[in-house]
């Protein structure tokens, strides 16, 4: 069995099975409705509830979801970003140079609060440090840190005031850099760099190089860089994405039922494959077996070592228990594939076979 | 002298208190959207937000008022994704966008349906004057779809046509009919099916009795397409000079153009709102390098569907077309 040194360094001391196939989430996970009501209660400006209440909820969102994605199994876990709003939304508050004009459409009644930058992008606070060490604080499992790639902050913006939008995406990379530097010094391992945008203009893919070069510029090798994309048609920005300097590339697939895997069989994929093998817009959870059948879907394109399985997407939009049902059937469904590799019953030249 | 009419292709934000309660009737799943069903409490919230829109559009002054076709939920490809010989199946995106909608997939013969009809019956009631239909155009709505019925992409882009001519058929007395076609532009008609986009155009203007506006956007048609739909039956082709104002000066200048023309010349997606007089500037710089430029008419528009914007935003553009318009009439008076 080969060794993959940036991704073993993930594999929990006692993992059961010879072959180790990461389990993660992309992100967001459904926020407990206590949460919401305390948002409520806190921008409620009658209430007593406070700045220093509303803070102690999402201290306590955070432990919840952290440990309930522990309890699921997750070899890596994430906070369910439970102090954020937005993907956008939530770095826009945090960089100076965007305003908020209101909600807008993503799709049916699922809106956010798309920013425009009206003026050059720069650096304030820090963005994620702090939710970065709450969440390693109470973890016993190594935590992800899912940032917003700026190519996606930059064109999920209305852009008032750069010339092109391009230029605007550079400026924001340069601040996502920043930001990755200052969470490594934090301890961070594992940066996911979110572009759910570039599905959407394939054509940019070199504009989302540049803007990953950028990011990587100065961080050690042994920081994990992860890219997600979602809902988009892979062949256009694919083998492009083999120069990407990444080690993980997360894709959504079970949404389209794998029609797209052999985009990426041919030429061999680079950086590892993290499949999405849960819908996350189905408030239905996938049984076990589906789940295997789907993970084997994997193994067509990378064998075990570069295979990270995680979800289509973040799980937000799910009512909790069903978010869970999926957390929970996708590890045990790994966990047993893992062993079938392990024991010669999945044939990793031919994974589908018997199916 | 041309005529200029302040309008809008339609497909509107819904206002902020819809989307708060559309969202908690309705919810946020695939499963939940509009189906062409409501009960009585989502049609009220509709009616409401409908009536927000007309009036937003007759208090700023457009000369055209559009139903708003707030119960879009899946964008141009609502007319098929609310039919019952057609099933929606996984989310897809919408052009290159960050939307969604959901893939109709047609299965059977598409059937008179009368869903658009219904609303613009709806919104005639609020409308003296100037009352304006929205459809996707045939090749649009075609392409957005996935056929598993007709089995040919000809006879299913005119099953599509014909079928978008009965929806048309039934609607009540309207002055114009923005058919817009982004398709045309976004994923242009193979060889062969480009010569077929004016029959279908045609079948469906022909439906009704008033001016029909073919309006392509998110940037030029190809010259080939563009000379084709010349030959459609209709009053107007709109042009987007957001997106791409020198290929469309080009087709312009190359192949002419109808008699009527629409504009799209303030942003439907971004929040800068232009100044009128920027707005008027450009409909000169158009007229300016044009060697005739004797329009009937010419319709001052956003390029694209409003819907992506906030609701504030929505507002002041509706606003900046009218008070583009208004200040250019002011102008010729003076």
């Amino acid at each position: 069995m080969t060794t993959n040194a940036n991704r073993d360094q993930f594999r929990p001391e006692d993992h059961p099975n010879d072959h180790f196939l990461l389990t993660t989430v992309v992100g967001s996970y459904p926020k407990p409705k206590w949460l919401n009501r305390a948002k409520e209660l806190y921008e409620d400006p009658d209430h007593e509830f406070d700045a220093d209440d509303w803070a102690e909820a999402k201290d306590d969102a955070c432990r919840l979801i952290t440990d309930e994605h522990e309890r699921a199994g997750l070899d890596v876990v994430v906070d369910g970003e439970m102090r954020r709003n937005e993907m956008v939304e939530f770095f826009a508050d945090r960089i100076d140079g965007y305003e908020f004009n209101g909600p807008v459409k993503g799709w049916g009644h699922n809106y956010f609060d798309k920013p425009s930058v009206v003026e050059e992008v720069e650096y304030d606070e820090p963005w994620l440090v702090d939710e970065f060490e709450f969440t390693s604080d109470v973890s016993e499992r190594p935590v992800k840190v899912p940032i917003t790639g700026p190519y996606t902050l930059g064109f999920w913006a209305f852009n008032e005031a750069y010339p092109s939008t391009e230029e605007l995406v550079y400026d924001l990379a340069d601040l996502v850099n920043e930001e990755v530097e200052k969470l490594v010094e934090a301890g961070a391992r594992y940066i996911q760099i979110d572009e759910p945008a570039l599905a959407t203009t394939p054509e940019d893919h070199a504009i989302v190089g540049e803007a990953l070069e950028r990011i990587a510029a100065g961080i050690p090798e042994e920081v994990r860089i992860g890219l997600h994309v979602c809902y988009g048609d892979y062949s256009r920005v694919y083998p492009e994405v083999n120069d990407y300097p990444i080690d993980e590339f997360d894709i959504e697939l079970s949404n389209g039922d794998y029609e797209q895997i052999p985009v990426l069989e041919e030429p061999e994929l680079e950086p590892d494959l993290a499949l999405g093998v849960v819908d996350a817009h189905t408030a239905e959870v996938e049984s076990v077996e589906e789940i295997k059948r789907n993970i084997r879907q994997g193994l067509r394109v990378v064998p075990p070592e570069k295979l990270t399985i995680s979800p289509d997407c973040g799980l937000k939009l799910l009512p909790r228990d069903i978010a869970y049902g999926k957390t929970e059937n996708m590890v045990t469904a790994v966990r047993e594939v893992e062993a079938e590799i392990d024991s010669g019953e999945i044939d990793l030249e031919n994974p589908l076979a018997d199916d | 002298m041309t005529d200029l009419v302040a309008t809008t292709p339609g497909l509107f934000p819904l206002p902020d208190w819809a989307k708060a309660e559309l969202s908690d009737l309705k919810g946020h799943q695939k499963g939940d959207l509009i189906s062409g069903d409501e009960g009585p409490e989502l049609q009220d919230a509709y009616d409401r937000a409908r009536t927000e829109v007309v009036d937003a559009q007759t208090d700023a002054g457009l000369d055209r008022v559009v139903e708003g076709q707030l119960r879009w939920d899946d964008m141009l490809a609502h007319p098929l994704a609310v039919h019952d010989n057609v099933e929606t199946r996984g989310i897809v995106r919408y052009y290159d966008n960050n939307n969604f909608y959901r893939e109709p997939v047609v299965q059977d013969d598409l059937t008179f349906d009368g869903d658009v009809a219904a609303e613009l019956d709806a919104a005639a009631e609020q409308v003296d004057d100037g009352l304006q239909a929205v459809l996707p155009g045939p090749y649009s709505l075609a392409d957005l779809a996935t056929d598993e019925h007709y089995g040919d992409e000809t006879e299913f882009l005119h099953a599509v046509a014909d079928f978008l001519a009965g929806e048309a058929d039934a609607f009540p007395d309207v002055e114009t009919l923005f058919l817009l076609e982004p398709s045309l532009v976004e994923n242009a008609p193979s060889e062969g099916l480009d010569a077929e986009v004016p029959e279908a155009v045609t079948a469906v203007a022909d439906a009704v009795d008033c001016e029909v506006v073919v309006h392509p956007y998110w940037g030029a048609l190809d010259e080939k397409v563009y000379a084709h739909l010349l030959d459609a039956d209709v009053d107007a082709v709109g042009f987007d000079f957001v997106a791409d104002h020198e290929a469309n000066l080009y087709n312009l200048q190359e192949y002419g153009a109808t008699d009527d023309i629409a504009l799209g010349l303030l942003d439907g997606q971004n929040t800068l709102v232009e100044e009128p007089e920027a707005i008027n500037e450009r409909v000169d710089w158009v007229f300016d390098n044009l060697p005739v430029a004797e329009f009937d008419t010419t319709y001052v528009t956003t390029n694209t569907e409003t819907f992506y914007l906030p609701y504030s935003k929505f507002e002041a553009k509706v606003e900046a077309a009218a008070d583009a318009v208004a200040l250019a009439e002011t102008e010729v008076q003076a």
